[in-house]
C-alpha cells in the first residue's frame, strides 16, 4: 500500500512538474518574440527596487487594510512552501513528517507558525472575496468594466476559493493527526498539538482510527494534489505575477516616467534630410515597420508586462479617460497584450514552434483605435502598477504605428502636424510673431 | 539672444518660452509675469524669440516621430550655436522633452521648470514677496500637472512656491502621485477627446471647486486652458479664479 502510494506521488509529481515546465517553455518563447531591450544597467538599484516593489510589496501598502491582507497570503504562500517541502519529501520516501526527528521539539512550533499563516490566509481569501462580491468593489465588476467579462472574473473567485479550501485541508488534516497521535497509532510520531488546529479537534470526537486515518491520507493528498493542480493553474492565469513580479520590477524602467523611448532609426533619417550627416555612406536601413502593430513589434519587457498583470485594476481605477467613461482602459491593454501572446503561443504550438500569420494584429483586432487614442500619457496607470507594469509604453507604440505607418490620424491632430511642419507651432500661427508677447511688457527684455 | 551673442555676452539662464507662452493670449500674460520677475530679481536671461520652435512634444505623444525629430533637431542646433548650458521654461511639457528626450539627440542642458526656479530664487532671497497683494488666509488649491509630478517626481517646488505666499494652501483629494489629470496631455489638446460621459477637466473642476478655494493655481499652459474652461463651463468665472504661479508670485512683488 504504502509503496504504491510512493509510485503514485512520484509519477504526479513529474506530471505536474512537466506540465509547468511546458507552459514555461512556451511563455518564454512568446516573450522572446519581442524586440530586444537592454535594461541590464545599474544592477544595484535593479535588484533594490525588487526587494522593495516585489519583495516588501510597498505599493501594495498605499492602501494599508489590503496591504496587510495581501502579504498574509503572500507570506503564507512563500512559507508554507517550506511545508510543502516536507510533504514531497514525506510522498517520494514513504515518510510522515520527516522533519519532525530532526527538529524535536521545534517542529509543532514550526507547524504551529504554519498555521498561522493558514489562518491569516484563509481569513484575508474570506475578505477578497467578501471584497470582490459584497462589497463590489468597482474596479473588479465586470458589469463597470467590459474586460472583466467571463473567464477574468472567474479566474479571480477560483483562485480564492481554492486557496481556501487548500487551508481548510491542511489545518483539518494537522488536526486529524492530533488526534490520530493521541489514540498512539502506529504511523502518527508524537509532536503534540499544533496551535490552531488542536481547536478543530473535536470536528473528529468519536471516529475510529480507520476513519481518521483516511481523512488524514484523503487531506493530504488533497492539498499536494491541490498545490501541483495550483502550480499548473497558474501558469494559465493572471496569478503569475507571484513568480513574474520579481524580473518584472528588477528589469523595470528606471528613467523619467515622462521620457519616451527614442527611435534611432529616424533619427538617422532625420539627420539626413538636415543635412548633418552624409548621405552618402547609404547604411541605414529602412525599418520593416515604425512603432508596434503587433506583440512582435514591441519589446520583450512589455510582453513580460502583460504575464506580470493580474488584473487588480488600479490602473484603470486611475485613468482619468476610463473614469471620464471613455473606453480606454489600460488594464485592458494588458489583458489584450497578454491574450495576443496565448493565441501567438497556441499558434507556434499547433505550427511546430514558428508562428503563422493569422491576419489578425494587436492593434485593430484586439486593442481598438479609439481606445489609444483617448489616453492623455498622464502616467497615472504607470504610478499604480504595484509590480511596475507600463501600459502607456504599448500605448505610445500603438500610435506611432497608426500615424506613421498606416499615416492615419485623426484629423485635427494631421492640421497640428501641418502647423508643427510649416510654422513650428502646433497652432495656426505665424512663426514671426512668436517674439509678440513683449508687448505686454512696459519695459523690454534682454531680448 | 541674437543681440547678446552679438554683443559677446552670455546669459545666466536661458528662458523658453513655448509656443503657449508665445501665442496663447492668456498665457501670454504668464511669460509676461515670469519676465518682470526674473527682471525685477536682477537675473540675466535671454530669450530665442522667433528663433524657437515647438519642442515637438505634442507629436511625438500623437505618434509622429519624424516631425517631433526634425524640430527637435533644430532647436538643438539653434541651442548649441548659442552655448545655452541651462534652461527654464514655465511649460512642464516643453521641460519633459527638452530635460529627457533631448539630451539621446544630442542636446544636453540643465533644464528647470519655472516652479523651481521660482523655489530658488526666494530660497536665495533673489525675490521678496513684498509690495504687493498679500495672500494672507487666502485658499488657493494646486493642481499637479502630470508633467512636472509623475513624469518628473515635482511635487513640492510649486507647493513651496504657494507657501511662501503665506496662503492657505488646500489640497485636492487627488493630489500629488495620484493627481488626477485636467485632460490634455498626450496631444489630447489638440483634438476633440473619444466618446464617453463627462469631460476629464470638469472631473478635474469639479474636484477643485470642492476644496472651496477662490484661487486654482496651476503650473502648466494646458492645465490652465483645461482648467479655466471649467470653471467656464460651471460657471464660476466670478468666484473661481485660475493663476499660473509666476501670475501669483508677480502680484505679491506688486509687479
Amino acid at each position: 500500500m504504502e509503496a504504491i502510494q510512493q509510485i503514485l506521488f512520484i509519477v504526479v509529481l513529474g506530471i505536474a512538474g512537466w506540465m509547468v515546465f511546458q507552459r514555461v517553455q512556451l511563455i518564454k518563447s512568446t516573450i522572446n518574440l519581442g524586440r530586444p531591450e537592454d535594461l541590464t544597467d545599474q544592477p544595484q538599484r535593479r535588484l533594490s527596487t525588487m526587494m522593495r516593489i516585489a519583495f516588501g510589496q510597498k505599493k501594495m501598502f498605499d492602501k494599508p487594510l489590503i496591504g496587510i491582507l495581501h502579504f498574509a497570503v503572500y507570506a503564507g504562500f512563500i512559507l508554507i512552501n517550506i511545508e510543502v517541502l516536507e510533504i514531497v519529501l514525506d510522498g517520494i520516501l514513504g515518510k510522515h513528517r520527516l522533519f519532525a526527528s530532526f527538529l524535536g521539539s521545534f517542529y509543532p512550533v514550526l507547524i504551529g507558525f504554519f498555521e498561522l499563516l493558514a489562518v491569516a490566509v484563509l481569513l484575508a481569501c474570506l475578505v477578497f472575496l467578501f471584497r470582490r462580491n459584497v462589497v463590489k468593489v468597482a474596479r473588479l465588476q465586470p458589469v463597470r468594466h467590459r474586460e472583466m467579462n467571463g473567464w477574468p472574473a472567474l479566474d479571480g473567485k477560483l483562485i480564492l476559493i481554492f486557496e481556501i479550501v487548500l487551508m481548510i485541508a491542511i489545518l483539518t488534516m494537522n488536526a486529524a493527526d492530533s488526534v490520530l497521535q493521541d489514540l498512539g497509532s502506529a504511523h502518527y510520531p508524537k509532536t503534540g498539538n499544533f496551535w490552531f488546529s488542536q481547536f478543530l479537534k473535536p470536528l473528529f470526537e468519536g471516529w475510529n482510527e480507520n476513519a481518521l486515518i483516511r481523512y488524514e491520507r484523503a487531506a493530504w493528498w488533497f492539498h499536494i494534489l491541490g498545490i501541483f493542480a495550483f502550480a499548473v493553474y497558474v501558469t494559465y492565469s493572471k496569478h503569475l505575477h507571484i513568480i513574474l513580479a520579481f524580473p518584472n520590477t528588477y528589469f523595470s524602467r528606471l528613467i523619467p516616467k515622462g521620457e519616451m523611448k527614442n527611435m534611432p532609426e529616424i533619427t538617422n533619417e532625420v539627420k539626413m534630410m538636415l543635412w548633418l550627416e552624409n548621405s552618402s555612406g547609404g547604411t541605414s536601413e529602412v525599418p520593416e515597420r515604425f512603432g508596434a502593430k503587433d506583440v512582435q513589434d514591441l519589446s520583450w519587457k512589455n510582453l513580460m508586462d502583460a504575464y506580470s498583470c493580474t488584473e487588480c485594476g488600479r490602473c484603470t481605477a486611475a485613468c482619468p479617460a476610463n473614469i471620464t467613461g471613455k473606453k480606454l482602459s489600460p488594464r485592458k491593454i494588458m489583458m489584450d497584450t497578454r491574450d495576443r501572446l496565448e493565441d501567438v503561443g497556441r499558434n507556434m504550438k499547433a505550427n511546430g514552434g514558428k508562428f503563422v500569420d493569422d491576419g489578425k494584429s494587436l492593434i485593430g483586432d484586439y486593442i481598438l483605435e479609439e481606445e489609444i487614442l483617448a489616453c492623455t500619457t498622464c502616467n497615472a496607470c504607470v504610478q499604480e502598477c504595484p509590480v511596475l507594469i507600463n501600459p502607456l509604453d504599448i500605448i505610445l507604440q500603438l500610435r506611432r504605428y497608426k500615424v506613421m505607418d498606416e499615416a492615419h490620424a485623426p484629423g485635427s491632430w494631421n492640421t497640428m502636424f501641418q502647423n508643427l511642419d510649416t510654422n513650428q507651432a502646433p497652432w495656426k500661427f505665424y512663426a514671426g510673431d512668436r517674439f509678440n508677447w513683449t508687448e505686454g511688457l512696459e519695459q523690454k527684455s534682454a531680448g | 539672444m541674437a543681440e547678446m551673442a552679438a554683443a559677446n555676452e552670455s546669459p545666466e539662464v536661458l528662458f523658453w518660452v513655448g509656443c503657449a507662452g508665445a501665442f496663447d493670449d492668456r498665457y501670454k500674460k504668464v511669460t509676461v509675469a515670469f519676465v518682470k520677475i526674473l527682471n525685477k530679481a536682477g537675473i540675466r536671461f535671454a530669450v530665442l524669440g522667433t528663433e524657437e520652435s515647438c519642442t515637438g512634444d505634442p507629436a511625438r505623444r500623437a505618434g509622429n516621430e519624424f516631425t517631433f525629430q526634425m524640430l527637435a533637431m533644430s532647436n538643438i542646433q539653434v541651442l548649441d550655436m548659442y552655448g545655452i548650458k541651462k534652461i527654464v521654461t514655465a511649460c512642464p511639457h516643453c521641460f519633459n522633452t527638452l530635460k529627457n528626450e533631448y539630451p539621446e539627440l544630442g542636446g544636453h542642458y540643465e533644464v528647470i521648470h519655472h516652479s523651481e526656479y521660482l523655489q530658488q530664487l526666494i530660497n536665495e532671497g533673489r525675490v521678496r514677496l513684498e509690495g504687493g497683494e498679500t495672500f494672507k488666509g487666502k485658499k488657493i488649491t494646486f493642481h499637479d500637472s502630470c508633467y512636472l509630478g509623475r513624469a518628473n517626481d515635482i511635487y513640492e517646488a510649486p507647493r513651496h512656491v504657494l507657501e511662501a505666499l503665506d496662503a492657505d494652501l488646500v489640497e485636492m483629494k487627488r493630489c500629488r502621485t495620484k493627481g488626477l489629470c485636467c485632460g490634455a496631455g498626450g496631444g489630447q489638446m489638440f483634438k476633440e477627446p473619444e466618446p464617453g460621459r463627462k469631460d476629464i477637466n470638469i472631473e478635474r473642476i469639479e474636484e477643485a471647486i470642492a476644496t472651496g478655494a477662490n484661487t486654482i493655481a496651476v503650473a502648466c499652459p494646458f492645465c490652465m486652458v483645461m482648467m479655466t474652461d471649467g470653471v467656464k463651463n460651471k460657471e464660476k468665472e466670478d468666484a473661481v479664479k485660475v493663476y499660473d504661479l509666476a501670475e501669483l508670485i508677480a502680484r505679491a512683488e506688486g509687479l
